[in-house]
């Protein structure tokens, strides 16, 4: 954590509730939406941000969730969320909430597990699930970003993706990453699968492990910038073999959630 | 806002009559235990831990792990709130006093100072007045549910200060540093309320 932090204000503005309008609802997966928000006022964020929804009943009963911002910077904000069967919050943003509809959120929230093209590579990236969603935020905003770049921009910032999915069918933003890595050689995405793979698949197919981190990450001498991102039992492993594999703690920055799977 | 705004069609889950009145506003109950932490989990041996109290100005107090665990322990029960919104009921921890530390180091020639700035194994740090953490409000600890603290909980010990969001509870502690000005910590520079009392919902930096 050797990133140098913003100093603090305590006369910060209060990042204020804002009404946002639903414009598009796209499923991602047969679990997963993306809304597109219109929310007026919106003072932009920086990949890797998410914002707090605020659900409100006629009684004035409120239940608050974070949620990661799924879109570019450069882009109209886009939240991506998976439905958690016995959620209270999400299964009311996928199930019941139509285009058109309004919901408050506030944000950008999060200074720390953000990267930009001004941060630099290379950006190695690991998403478990819905971990992908922060990530996807970041290969956007590089997409946009290096869009006009020439060619040795694009290699000053190469990326690598591993993503860790269940099975085919639960890959978010799959067209959108292959579309993504065809245009940009200086991209290289890796799947690996869990439960099932997709018929003929010949890659990956187990958790990630320190074995296929170390296969698909730079070398930890060229210190690339370490995102990692999902369940936490995920999370944990990964960011533990990064760390045996000789990169830079400072560099490896990880967001989690849901169980940990263990009694503490 | 003007009015308050309603969800259309939202009902949502309502408190049961044991958790009433025990979740801060925006928070929710959860019965699991979620992971939260900015990088990798840090595992330092009992045999290379140490802890300190250190004033403005030298001395340190310092305890290697044996000592620490001969000081003398309590057991906590508490309710936790995160400002990921989840709180945990009824939590048990045993641990060590920060008023134990703080009598033992003034013994040991530490001068008080008025802030307090927990410092961790991986670099994080969190800022406390420290009238937050004195007269019973908070704990190094070192065991959760009867069990030595997982390190993915912030084990060998961790800072416990329950009356705030769990942020100010640092996972690794190994030091309190008293310092006479008020200094943020590391969450506290990306954003995050300074003092954090869920009950006044002090998330971010600017709410009231």
């Amino acid at each position: 954590m050797n990133t140098a932090p913003v100093p603090a204000s305590s006369h910060a503005a209060k990042i204020a509730w804002r009404l946002a309008t639903v414009t598009s609802i796209v499923a991602e997966t047969p679990h997963v939406r993306k809304l597109v928000l219109d929310v007026p006022g919106w003072p932009g964020h920086r990949p890797g941000q998410h914002v707090d929804v605020r659900l409100t009943a006629e009684d004035g009963y409120q239940a608050q969730r974070s949620y990661s911002i799924a879109s570019a910077s450069q882009d109209r904000l886009a939240l991506t969320v998976e439905r958690l069967d016995d959620g209270e919050v999400s299964p009311y943003l996928t199930d019941v909430l139509t285009v058109g509809d309004r919901v408050e959120l506030r944000g950008p929230i999060g200074g720390y597990f953000v990267w930009d093209v001004a941060i630099g590579g290379p950006l190695f990236l690991v998403a478990g699930g819905s971990g992908i969603v922060p990530l996807m935020a970041m290969l956007r905003h590089r997409a946009a970003a290096l869009e006009t770049a020439d060619v040795r921009a694009r290699h000053n910032v190469p990326a690598r993706l591993l993503y860790s999915s269940r099975r085919w069918d639960d890959v978010i933003y799959r067209s959108e990453l292959a579309r993504l890595a065809q245009d940009d050689e200086t991209l290289e995405i890796a799947f690996t699968f869990t439960r099932e793979t997709p018929e003929g698949w010949t890659g990956f197919q187990r958790r990630i492990d320190r074995m296929m981190l170390a296969e698909v990450a730079w070398p930890p001498g060229e210190r690339p910038h370490i995102f990692v991102c999902g369940p936490t039992p995920m999370v944990e492993a990964a960011a533990t073999a990064l760390v045996e594999l000789q990169h830079d703690p400072a560099l490896v920055k990880t967001e989690r959630f849901g169980p940990t799977g263990g009694s503490a | 806002m003007t009015e308050p705004f309603v969800s259309r069609a939202f009902r949502g889950r309502r408190q049961t009559v044991p958790t009433a009145g025990r979740l801060p506003p925006g928070q929710y109950e959860t019965r699991d235990f979620p992971v939260l932490s900015a990088g990798p989990t840090p595992r330092t041996s009992v045999a290379a831990w140490d802890f300190t109290v250190g004033g403005p100005a030298v001395p340190l107090a310092r305890w290697t792990w044996d000592e620490f665990q001969a000081l003398p322990h309590e057991t906590v029960t508490t309710d936790i709130h995160c400002v990921t919104k989840w709180s945990k009921l009824d939590t048990v921890w045993e641990g060590i006093s920060i008023d134990t530390l703080l009598a033992e180091a003034a013994a040991r020639g530490v001068e008080s100072a008025p802030y307090v700035l927990a410092v961790c194994d991986g670099g994080y740090t969190t800022n406390l007045p420290l009238a937050d953490v004195t007269r019973g409000k908070a704990w190094v600890a070192v065991s959760y549910n009867g069990a030595p603290l997982a390190p993915e909980h912030g084990g060998p010990a961790r800072l416990l200060v329950p009356h705030l969001y769990f942020w100010k509870s640092a996972k690794w502690v190994r030091q309190l540093r008293l310092m006479e000005r008020d200094k943020p910590g590391f969450w506290e520079s990306f954003g995050y309320h300074n003092y954090g009392d869920p009950w006044r919902e002090q998330r971010y930096s600017g709410d009231p």
